[in-house]
């Protein structure tokens, strides 16, 4: 009977062609999508924890209220022995300091008077001890436009763009107007060795980077940052271990009557990022549901239309003695068999999609020029193990569901209606 | 020459046998608010081996015996009894057993599977039935035999003219070897020759395995070959006729 069944799948393309090719499509795009949201979103993810956010995070209280306007006169004092104790007691974690700063960038003519001024928005990082993970971290080597990375103190990189709109050249020097950690004025100076172009607007505009030291005792800031950062080792993060070292750093050191004890946040504690984390959690599945729905509509419809062009065959069939439950059986087998030739074929496309955007992002760096959100510019998907799932069960499920629907229409016909319906 | 094929549990020519007795029966199907009837107390019974026709105009109600008889339908009054069986006390599952081991359809448009082979469209009865694959190869070739289309077995309906169309649908009816075979308007489709061909096959089928077949036609071609002649006329049987055989060409 089987055998009657594939051959009939086999030699009737409209009754095989059709489904196959909208399960396909359906589970293509479910599988697709989830490999490049999956991409997508944990580039994002990853993007976000690398330039701002960390896996976990540490300012201090006070800081921590009022983070957007980067309150560097809150920052937190004696880091060296926090990031000791952090080392020791959280050693999957890699701790980094970190320093922003905001203020005016001025670039001197040659009599030193001001020639151009323009936004600050300042970052120092660890560039110069070796062995630092920060310079990769930023993706600075890669978004270096000329010149090269600071080598040593008293060096920065700038925005490329600032540098062409106002003739900056590398070796020149350039101030920053700031203040100290103290509210005092500052203008110290230094020397541009390279300009950076991360492409994207918020982390550009204004750009000035330079080394953790240097902006320690331009900001009067030493032993002192606005931030310290936690990774995990493997650099993926890890949500069990940052909320586990977390809630274990807060319940020893954070102290609710002291504006000033530090205080840790994980990346999904986030306001923004969280929304962000949920979302991709969520809409995986609601897509994969979404798709189930309108498959199912869709192969219901061409069920249907396959069960009215058939009515002659389901008629015969019942004169020659098969039950109609045993017809409703063929057809839900019928389903099954074409389900998974249009979800293999599905899947397979999917994952060869997802793996060549993989391996080939897309570049929408000139569509997102004023974005300025934290978002990749460069758009991957990612091939993970759920796509062999996720796409497959619910292809097969919607035909077979669709089917199900389209058959019991015939089921519950009465035998002698059915069967009136053969006479043309 | 066709041998003479013994079939074990048929008894050929028994005709005191009945095999299909109607009593009373009354078909009424749901039209709008309220009721047509489609037959009326009709009174009848069949015994073995007949080779009966109903006969009378479009609307008359023959389709609807047929399909009382074959199980496919049941009374809304009166009672149909086919091989001992009470129709309307059939399970689902009960009549489909009927249909597939004891009787046979052919209908006006053929109605054969287009995706399939005729050998396949043959064999399907029997694919319903727990039958060996040797089994059913023998029983398919033979009843191609019958019909004389052992040489088309992998011939797709599409390239068969409408008189071989027929003759499969016949050995498909036949391949199970059924007790009775009701068949709806079989050459109302087909040219004078064919008409006559099919009719001389079924003749030869009755002979010679003591198949019961009921006919529905308006065909005169048909009525020379029946030998009872039922005629049906609103629903209502207005006369029932054994025939002497005029010809059989
Ligand atoms: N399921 C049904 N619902 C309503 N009316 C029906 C139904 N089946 C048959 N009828 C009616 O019953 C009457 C008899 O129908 P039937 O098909 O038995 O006639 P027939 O003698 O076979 O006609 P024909 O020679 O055209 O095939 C017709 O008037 C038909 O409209
Ligand atoms: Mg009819």
């Amino acid at each position: 009977m089987i055998q009657f069944l594939i051959k009939g799948i086999l030699r009737d393309k409209s009754r095989s062609l059709l489904p196959v090719i909208v399960v396909s499509l359906g589970v293509f795009l479910t599988v697709f999508m989830s490999g490049w949201m999956k991409g997508v979103f944990g580039d994002m993810i990853d993007m976000n924890a690398n330039y701002t956010m960390g896996h976990v995070k540490v300012m201090s209280r006070a800081y921590a209220d009022n983070e957007a306007q980067i309150p560097n006169d809150l920052a937190l004092l004696d880091v060296s022995e926090l990031i000791s104790r952090l080392e020791a007691d959280y050693p999957d974690m890699e701790w980094v300091r970190r320093i922003q700063f905001g203020g005016l960038l001025d670039v001197p003519d040659a009599n030193g008077e001001t020639r151009a001024q323009g936004p600050a928005a300042g970052r120092a990082v660890d560039l110069l001890t070796p062995g630092s993970k920060e310079a990769e971290r930023l993706n600075i080597p890669k978004s270096i436009v000329k010149g090269r990375l600071p080598e040593q103190q008293g060096e920065v990189l700038i925005s490329n763009e600032f540098a062409e709109r106002f003739a900056v050249n590398i070796g020149d020097d350039i101030s920053v107007m700031g203040s100290t950690m103290y509210g005092s004025m500052v203008v110290p100076t230094f020397k541009v060795c390279g300009t950076i172009n991360f492409g994207m607007a918020m982390l550009d505009r204004g750009a000035i980077i330079m080394d953790i030291t240097d902006a320690e005792q331009a900001f009067d800031m030493i032993d002192a940052a606005g931030e310290v950062l936690g990774y995990c080792k493997s650099n993926i993060y890890d949500d069990e271990l940052a909320l586990a070292v977390r809630n274990s750093f807060n319940l020893k050191y954070n102290d609710e009557s002291d504006e000033f004890a530090p205080l840790m946040v994980r990346l999904r504690d986030e306001p923004s990022l969280k929304q962000y984390l949920n979302m991709a959690d969520n809409m995986s599945a609601m897509m994969v549901m979404i798709f189930v729905i309108a498959m199912s509509i869709v192969l219901w419809n061409t069920g249907l239309l396959g069960g009215l062009r058939r009515y002659t065959e389901y008629g015969v069939r019942l004169a020659l003695g098969e039950e109609k439950g045993h017809i409703f059986r063929t057809i839900i087998y019928e389903a099954i068999i074409i389900g998974s030739i249009g979800s293999v074929v599905g899947s397979a496309l999917g994952i060869a999609t997802s793996y060549y955007l993989q391996e080939n992002g897309i570049d929408f760096s000139s569509m997102m020029e004023n974005v300025t959100m934290m978002m990749p510019m460069v758009y991957r998907a990612k091939v993970s193990p759920e796509l062999f799932y996720i796409g497959f069960i619910p292809g097969l499920l919607a035909m077979t569901l669709g089917n199900a629907l389209a058959g019991y229409a015939i089921y519950k016909r009465k035998t002698a209606q059915l069967f009136k319906e053969l006479e043309v | 020459m066709v041998k003479r094929i013994v079939v074990d549990d048929i008894i050929f020519q028994d005709m005191d046998n009945q095999i299909i007795q109607l009593e009373h029966l009354t078909k009424r199907f749901p039209v709008g608010n309220g009721f047509f009837t489609a037959l009326t107390d009709i009174n009848l019974s069949f015994g073995k081996g007949e080779f009966a026709g109903l006969v009378g105009p479009s609307g008359s109600g023959k389709t609807t015996l047929l399909n009382i008889i074959g199980s496919l339908d049941v009374p809304s009054e009166g009672k149909a009894t086919v091989l001992g069986r009470s129709i309307a006390e059939l399970s689902q599952k009960q009549a489909a057993n009927m249909r597939n081991h004891h009787i046979g359809f052919i209908f006006q448009t053929y109605n054969l599977l287009p995706v399939y082979t005729v050998y396949e469209n043959v064999e399907f009865a029997l694919l319903l039935q727990n039958i060996s694959a040797e089994e059913r190869r023998k029983a398919v070739m033979q009843a191609l035999e019958w019909v004389g289309l052992t040489d088309k077995e992998k011939s797709k309906p599409s390239m068969l003219s409408g008189g071989e169309c027929q003759r499969v649908a016949i050995a498909r009816s036949m391949v199970k070897r059924p007790k009775i075979v009701l068949a709806d308007e079989p050459t109302a489709n087909l040219d004078s020759k064919n008409s006559h061909h099919i009719l001389q096959t079924m003749q030869k089928l009755n002979e010679e395995l003591g198949v019961t077949f009921i006919f529905s036609t308006h065909d005169e071609k048909v009525m020379q070959y029946l030998k009872r002649q039922i005629s049906l006329a609103d629903g209502k049987v207005v006369a029932d006729e054994q025939v002497e055989l005029v010809s059989s060409q």
